[in-house]
């Protein structure tokens, strides 16, 4: 018979940002946990609010599934003599606990035996969880973890408080780190009571009813739906902002928006600063009217039902009103001095111990940006400029108190002290993109400051040897190459990789990675198709994304496949050859037929795909060579490469070589994986 | 409505009366109630402890010459200490937060991850900051380590702004208006000593003679710290005194960097001798702690077990 199951972890408050990945690891733990115990395991839902972690099983068998096993025993032709059981027969017999009688004969490559099927009772599923859950809990990866007991004694993300455990109408028992499983759970701090009775049915409803709604799915769409209704009459709407959402949604139990207020005179102040105060520091969504510009209002999110009295309205609007006075103090004071007097300030804050600090690292961002910007055929001067004050404001009281700022404050300053646009909007975006959600630079300028920026972090993280291990990236530098490659790409900057590497061959190795992360996990392009594509060449990203493009393209029609096959045995064939090229083909020796007809075919195509290669048109190219397989194919069908005349033999390979060398400027076609 | 002081003695009561020794504040220049040795030493070893103490914190660099309404070089914690910590620690703190007047049912209650480090001190903690209505009021930690010494009965350590606390508590914008006693203000009381200290802390204060004061703390705390494994008698060995020195250093060496006299590739340097000295005395303390007492009426004072 089937039960279901529910297992809630009773903690202190959980970082809600930890909460999804813990969750995500407790599912497949407690599946493998069944799968490995034979038992089915159903549908199985996690749950999560900031002080439980909950899963539950729709159904699982109360008891495992019986198991039989065959064990052998001694040959037959030793367990009998004269039709007699032997000492043999009779040890195996006793050993499994039968009379001889009972045991069977089995065939096997080494003759006939004898053997004794063996039946195992399935064990109570309880049992089995109350031995694992422990260890299955212990077991869930935090990124930081505390002891409560003692150093010795348990770890986990934060003390655990409670534990429900229950197959059925039955608490499955066990204990962590001093605390008993039960059928008592714990409401809301505020709204519900400490000790709750629950069973798998009524859970839900008991923990409602004590002020925690536990699905995530429903505690995000009640702050939704709220913000919405709240606004929907005045003109207004919330900036949509997932991840403060999501924050939110694990950072309450039982959440509830409210709308506040501040004074209008405080939209003097630049939007993006108001917007990082409510968003960064006071975890509000901010309101914009019908243009999009930013209201006097912000949406906070409770942790609690109601705000009858406007307390809580009230509190957050002196918090906010005094953050708002800290920021106009600080836009203040750090205009009376001007970003380039700023500069020499640079000397006393430190980039890294062995780089340097910010007056060394702007000093060799400068030389790099002049570097790139000529190389991208682009005007030095703005580059350079906003590369001189690009780091000032992390001497800024705003920057030092609101550091999210970096980069944007010093445009928003150099805008307010006259410096051109394709400066200040290129200090502005220099830290862009910060996530594969964030644009690149809107600018050339900005996008090569930031692209020499990120350089040199890169060249001088390499240089001594700080390279990132596993999952330890302390200086984001995986971050910055991602940077590095989207803004080649997208921002349409041919410039070459092992330049801008600086000739470090590990540094072109770790760009590459991303490049190859890009184009797969981001752009959706096939890994073999990538990789088809690098093995050609990749130097330059802009033409590797026009010969993707290309190769995706092609791909589908008929063709395609079937020759990336033969020119995957074409590379097999040069190579056991080792033939490298250089011959001409002689054309007197080659055989009519499908090798003159592969041959003329060939010699039609070329100066055409050349010419497309050469515009970087590498769909009509790719096209003109597919249209080659059926010579191809017939070549191979009807030819012997490896002809007994060297001469011969020696042409036939210099046709494949020539074929081969034609196509692989675009991609490696022996790289694509093929269904035949 | 409650003044400040009223606020202060209804938490020093609430702890009181769940098992507290109320100590007064430690007599010299901290900057936070964890450095007092009422939690630094007492967290550290095998005794259960319980104590509850308002400690004024100076962050010289913060000191806004009694202009800014939130910022102060001197503000008021006060530090509790749970060790152990009880099972239902979150829960006896919200109670305090009741008997100082807060409708919890009313209110916002938020605890937000914040993992507390003082690499000076060699501490770290695990916790939360706790947001009443958006404003955090208080600094909820399970330490962990101290004194680069991994704690085996895990304190709770609790510390309350009590000024921004009680500015909440009075609806007041900035803290120079909280009424500290019936008809005085909190200005009243602090101003000058904010202006003044603003002054010296960031105009006046002598950079020689501060590196100077530092050098000459730093020597005594190593000449003392260097006597300990020879000495005798462990239990009248002055670890107290010596961890006095660390303090002074430490607070000097806020006084430098808010002169801007401390360049960033110095800091590094610097916080490791403070912390080099708060690490052998935490040692000191520990061993002073478990080394067997010569006869009982040798045992130090101070040390008899209080708590639950």
């Amino acid at each position: 018979m089937s039960v279901p199951f529910l297992l809630e972890i009773g903690t202190e408050e959980i970082p809600d940002w930890m909460i999804e990945p813990a969750l995500a690891a407790l599912e497949s733990s407690f599946v493998q946990l069944l799968a490995t115990d034979r038992v089915p395991a159903g549908t199985i839902k996690t749950d999560a609010t900031p002080r439980r972690l909950v899963l539950r099983a729709a159904e699982i068998p109360e008891r495992q599934p019986d198991s039989e096993e065959l064990v052998s025993g001694p040959p037959v032709s030793a367990a009998f003599k004269d039709g007699q059981p032997t000492g043999a027969a009779l040890g195996f017999a006793r050993k499994m606990s039968v009379e001889v009688s009972a045991l069977e004969r089995i065939e096997t490559p080494r003759g006939e035996y004898l053997a004794c099927r063996k039946l195992t009772a399935g064990r109570a599923t309880r049992d089995i969880l109350s031995e694992a859950l422990p260890q299955l809990i212990l077991g869930i990866p935090w990124p930081k973890t505390m002891y409560w007991e003692g150093k010795n004694g348990a770890r986990f993300i934060r003390p655990i408080r409670w534990l429900v455990a229950l197959l059925g109408g039955d608490v499955v028992p066990f204990s962590i780190a001093g605390v008993a499983s039960g059928n008592v759970s714990s409401g809301h701090r505020q709204l519900g009571a400490a000790q709750i009775p629950v069973t798998v049915e009524d859970y839900d409803r008991q923990l409602y009813e004590n002020g925690v709604i536990v699905e995530a799915r429903i505690r995000r769409t009640k702050i939704g739906a709220e913000i919405d209704g709240m606004l929907a009459d005045k003109c207004l709407k919330a900036r949509e902002d997932h991840a403060l959402t999501e924050t939110l949604t694990y950072i309450t139990e039982q959440p509830t928006a409210i709308l506040g207020s501040f004074d209008p005179e405080y939209l003097s102040l630049p939007a993006e600063v108001l917007v990082t105060v409510m968003r960064h520091h006071q975890k509000y969504f901010s309101v914009e009217d019908d243009g999009g510009a930013l209201a006097p209002h912000f949406i906070a999110v409770m942790n609690t039902n109601a705000d009858p009295d406007g307390l809580v309205r009230r509190g957050n609007e002196r918090v906010l009103r005094a953050r708002f006075n800290d920021a106009r103090f600080f836009w203040q004071v750090d205009q009376q001095k001007s970003l380039a007097d700023r500069v020499a300030g640079l000397a006393h804050v430190t980039f890294q111990a062995k780089l340097g600090s910010y007056l060394d690292k702007t000093r060799r961002v400068q030389k790099l940006a002049r570097k790139v910007a000529r190389m991208a055929k682009a005007d030095p001067g703005p580059v350079e400029r906003a590369a001189l004050l690009a780091k000032c404001d992390l001497t800024t009281d705003m920057v030092k108190e609101l550091t999210e700022l970096q980069g944007v404050m010093g445009g928003l300053y150099a805008r307010a002290q006259g410096e051109p646009d394709e400066v200040w909007r290129a200090i502005y975006d220099q830290y862009k993109p910060e996530s594969m959600e964030d644009a690149i630079p809107a600018t050339v300028s900005g996008r090569l400051l930031s692209l020499a920026d990120k350089l040199d972090t890169l060249q001088g993280c390499f240089r001594i040897g700080l390279v990132p291990t596993g999952s330890k990236d302390p200086f984001a530098l995986r971050r910055a190459a991602q940077g590095v490659v989207r803004i080649l790409v997208e921002g349409k900057l041919g410039l070459p990789l092992s330049k801008l590497a600086n000739g470090d061959a590990a540094l072109v190795e770790f760009l590459l990675d991303r490049v190859r992360y890009y184009f797969k996990d981001v752009r959706g392009f096939r890994y073999d198709e990538v990789n088809a594509v690098l093995a050609a060449g990749a130097e330059d990203l802009t033409d590797v994304e026009s010969r993707l493009v290309a190769i995706q393209a092609v791909r589908p029609t008929g063709d395609f496949e079937p020759l990336a096959a033969s020119f995957k045995r074409i590379k097999n064939i040069l190579r056991q050859a080792g033939y490298t090229g250089g011959a001409a083909i002689d054309p007197a020796i080659l055989e009519a037929g499908p090798e003159a007809d592969l041959h003329a075919a060939f010699e039609r195509l070329r100066s055409r795909v050349g010419r497309f290669r050469k515009k970087k048109n590498y769909e009509p190219a790719l096209e003109a060579i597919a249209s080659l397989r059926p010579q191809v194919d017939l070549f191979f069908d009807k030819v012997l490469v490896n002809a007994p005349d060297p001469a011969v033999r020696s042409n036939r390979l210099s046709l494949l070589h020539e074929l081969f060398s034609e196509s692989s400027a675009i991609a490696d076609f022996s790289e694509i994986v093929t269904t035949q | 409505m409650d003044t400040f002081q009223d606020v202060l003695f209804k938490l020093k009561k609430y702890w009181s009366d769940r098992g507290c020794i109320i100590q007064e504040p430690f007599d010299l220049e901290v900057g936070a109630g964890t450095m007092a040795p009422e939690t630094f030493l007492r967290v550290l070893g095998p005794k259960p402890y319980r104590v509850a103490y308002v400690q004024p914190s100076r962050r010289p660099a913060d000191g806004r010459y009694g202009e800014n309404p939130n910022r102060l070089y001197k503000h008021a914690q006060l530090q509790v200490i749970l060790k152990p910590s009880p099972e239902d620690v979150i829960a006896q703190y919200l109670a305090s937060l009741e008997a100082i007047g807060i409708d919890l049912k009313k209110h916002d209650i938020k605890f937000e991850e914040d993992n507390w480090e003082s690499p000076t001190l060699g501490a770290s903690g695990i916790g939360w900051q706790v947001m009443l209505d958006g404003l955090e009021i208080t600094q909820f930690t399970y330490f962990q380590q101290c004194g680069g010494i991994d704690l085996d009965l895990v304190p709770a350590e609790l510390t309350y702004g009590l000024e921004r606390l009680t500015a909440f508590l009075q609806g007041k914008d900035s803290v120079y208006d909280i009424e500290w006693a019936p008809g005085v203000s909190y200005g009243d009381v602090r101003l000058a000593d904010e202006l003044q200290s603003s002054v010296y802390n960031f105009e006046l204060a002598d950079v020689p003679t501060l590196w100077k004061l530092f050098g000459l703390h730093e020597g005594e705390c190593q000449r003392l710290l260097a006597l300990y494994p020879d000495y005798p008698q462990k239990h009248r060995f002055p670890v107290l005194p010596a961890y006095e020195q660390v303090l002074k250093c430490s607070h000097l060496f806020n006084l430098l960097d808010s002169r801007g006299a401390i360049s960033v590739t110095e800091r590094v340097a610097v916080i490791g001798r403070v912390r080099k000295l708060a690490l052998g005395v935490a040692q000191c303390w520990l061993d002073q702690q478990t080394a067997p007492a010569e006869t009982p009426e040798q045992m130090p004072a101070g040390t008899a077990e209080i708590g639950q």
